[in-house]
């Protein structure tokens, strides 16, 4: 059996990877990558907590967190389809003006 | 069974699998060509051999003899990437369906299923979503204008058939009240009035079958929903630009793809392999297996005859098929399904 | 004990992942990277007894949800990433490393201080016979009985963010 804190270590590792590229990456769909990469970590912690306590509410609760996570990349990708369309460019800092 | 025969005797059942599937997938291929032959008044290959049993023996070293061209500037780890995530998708959907009932071979009583988990048709249908990336990534990565877009359009038409195939299932689900495919085969056993079958098919999921059916076409990328890799379209699709044992990667995935289907609609719809058994022992463990392989090349027999008789969609007419038509269909399936279990 | 060389495998594979998606250029071999991340949190799933959210796993974030990245990365043929004006070299190669060893450190400290690594966890668990934790019934049991409020409330956030997603994609007419 695995002890609790490995599973919090590697949701922590997880977490801080997705910070990291959320704040050093300038393609806008690696931001969203890691975005995705942060909502896995904390899955994970959920469900290893769930497993600790043996509650169902932790998997429940990742339930509606890949719900929300599917939904936010849908809207997500929409608008950088429609930043792309009029900016031709992906580099999140050419996204410098309201009004090109 | 201690841990050690375990694993000896999975890999002995992944062994026989991986083998039947593939020699399956051979002389479905020559299957499909006699049958389509035979619908277009002609004989189709009859000379390799007595009907033609050696082609697919003569396909394979053709396949194996042929230039391997990788097109300049494509992706290359993607490149040979892609045909790999098929093929292994496509067997591996093989390792949770179940061919028979238990056996007992010497000490060992093990099921004639690689694994029984108890989400096997969630399983089933995750290993199907990440069949998509084969496709997706096969167009991208030749670098090609008619790759890419039949790569996209044949993930988009994967994807939204999906949907439909995973509803069409609910129904099935809700009558057996299990994932677990070998508990969705034993609750169709037995018979009503002696003679008619439990099959699921008969309590009433003839329309859930019928959108299996048609969204399983779609998923394997069968005549009548080819449009993305049929040969007079976009020159040939997501496979374009592959060639020799890439392209019989592809090749294979499709047809395990169908055999998978096949094998799943005879677990969920048709029954598994209930069938009369009689005989000595021996023969009486091996009959449901007969049973199965009897209802998987029925199922496999109807695809090819559809593939030589139907002309195929256009990509629009095929999209509203599957969201506009299906989508719903499906969706008042699992309402109408739970109405009549939830009042019983 | 195989429990653990699981975890250490496929931990290892997650955080082979991770580091890929910050250390590649191209944004289709991030996105492959993180469909192997949430791979191999599935079978992580598996070994915590949380069969259905790894099914779920599978079938909606590393079937669909990455698809959907997978499709616009090829569509906008987003190439590789460009140099940014503003960043110093320095301070993401020591930064990048540190802040998740820091991460990790804090979540090591932190966790042994609330005796959490006394604590082991994972395993199917089965009662009478039939497992009770993680399975789909369980789950559904409670997303349909307790959680129904939640349930019929994403399922609207989901209708709102495919209408948000049709009408921004759209071209300008």
């Amino acid at each position: 059996m695995v002890p609790l804190s490995y599973y919090l270590v590697l949701s922590a590792i997880l977490f801080a990877c997705g910070v990291a590229g959320f704040l050093i990456k300038r393609n806008i769909i690696t931001l969203f990558l890691s975005i995705e990469l942060m909502l896995n970590g904390v899955n994970l912690s959920f469900i290893a907590f769930a497993a600790q306590l043996k509650s169902l509410d932790g998997h429940i609760f990742v339930f509606f967190v890949m719900v929300v996570a599917a939904a936010e990349a849908a809207v997500g990708l929409a608008i950088i389809i429609a930043v792309f369309r009029t900016r031709e460019s992906l580099n999140v800092d050419r996204v410098n003006l309201l009004k090109l | 069974m201690g841990i050690g025969t375990f694993i000896v005797v999975s890999l002995i059942k992944i062994v026989i699998a991986v083998f039947v599937l593939l020699t399956a997938v051979a002389y479905t291929t020559l299957l499909e060509r006699k049958v389509v032959a035979h619908i277009q008044n002609r004989w189709g290959p009859s000379r390799v051999g007595p009907f033609g049993i050696w082609q697919p023996l003569a396909d394979g070293l053709k396949f194996i003899f042929k230039e391997d061209l990788t097109p300049p500037y494509a992706n290359k780890p993607l490149y040979l990437a892609a045909p790999v995530i098929a093929l292994v998708t496509a067997l591996t959907s093989m390792a949770v369906i179940p061919i028979g009932p238990w056996i007992t071979v010497g000490s060992i009583h093990t099921p004639l299923q690689i694994t029984d988990v108890n989400i096997g048709l969630l399983v089933i249908l995750g290993i199907t979503s990440l069949g998509v990336y084969g496709a997706a990534l096969a167009g991208w990565s030749s670098n090609s204008k008619y790759s890419m877009l039949a790569s996209l359009r044949a993930s988009a038409q994967m994807m939204s058939y999906e949907i439909a195939l995973g509803l069409s299932l609910i129904g099935v689900l809700i009558l057996a009240g299990s994932f677990s495919l070998r508990d969705i085969v034993d609750s169709q056993s037995g018979t009503w009035l002696g003679f008619i079958p439990r099959w699921n098919l008969f309590k009433g999921q003839f329309v859930a079958f019928f959108i299996y059916i048609m969204a399983a076409y779609a998923e394997t990328n069968r005549i009548p929903f080819d449009l993305a890799e049929a040969e007079s379209e976009l020159v040939a699709g997501y496979h374009t630009e592959y060639s020799s044992m890439k392209f019989a990667m592809f090749f294979m995935a499709e047809y395990a793809n169908m055999f998978t289907v096949a094998c799943l609609a005879s677990v969920l719809f048709l029954g598994g392999w209930s069938g009369p058994v009689f005989g000595p022992p021996i023969v009486q463990s091996l009959m449901p297996v007969f049973w199965f392989a009897l209802r998987v090349f029925a199922f496999i027999f109807i695809y090819i005859w559809v593939r030589g008789t139907l002309p195929r969609f256009r990509y629009d007419q095929l999209m509203a098929f599957g969201w506009k038509f299906l989508l719903p269909l499906a969706i008042a399936n699992i309402v109408v399904t739970s109405l009549v279990v939830a009042l019983k | 004990m195989l429990h653990l060389l699981l975890f250490f495998i496929f931990a290892a594979i997650c955080v082979a992942g991770a580091i890929n998606l910050l250390a590649q250029k191209h944004p289709i071999n991030s996105a492959l990277s993180l469909i192997v991340v949430m791979g191999s949190l599935a079978v992580l799933y598996l070994l915590l007894g949380a069969e259905f959210v790894a099914a779920l796993q599978l079938i909606v974030y590393a079937g669909a949800v990455m698809v959907l990245f997978v499709f616009v990365i090829m569509l906008l043929n987003a190439g590789v990433e460009e140099r940014t004006e503003h960043g110093s070299r320095v301070a993401i190669v020591l930064g990048v490393p540190g802040l998740i060893i820091g991460l990790g450190i804090v979540a090591w400290v932190v966790s042994h201080l609330a005796g959490l690594d006394k604590i082991a966890i994972g395993g199917p668990t089965i009662m009478n016979g039939a497992e009770v934790f993680g399975n789909p019934q369980a789950v559904g049991r409670l997303l349909f009985l307790d959680y129904l409020l939640p349930f019929e409330v994403t399922s609207i956030l989901i209708l709102i963010a495919i209408m948000g997603a049709v009408v921004l994609a759209r071209r300008e007419e």
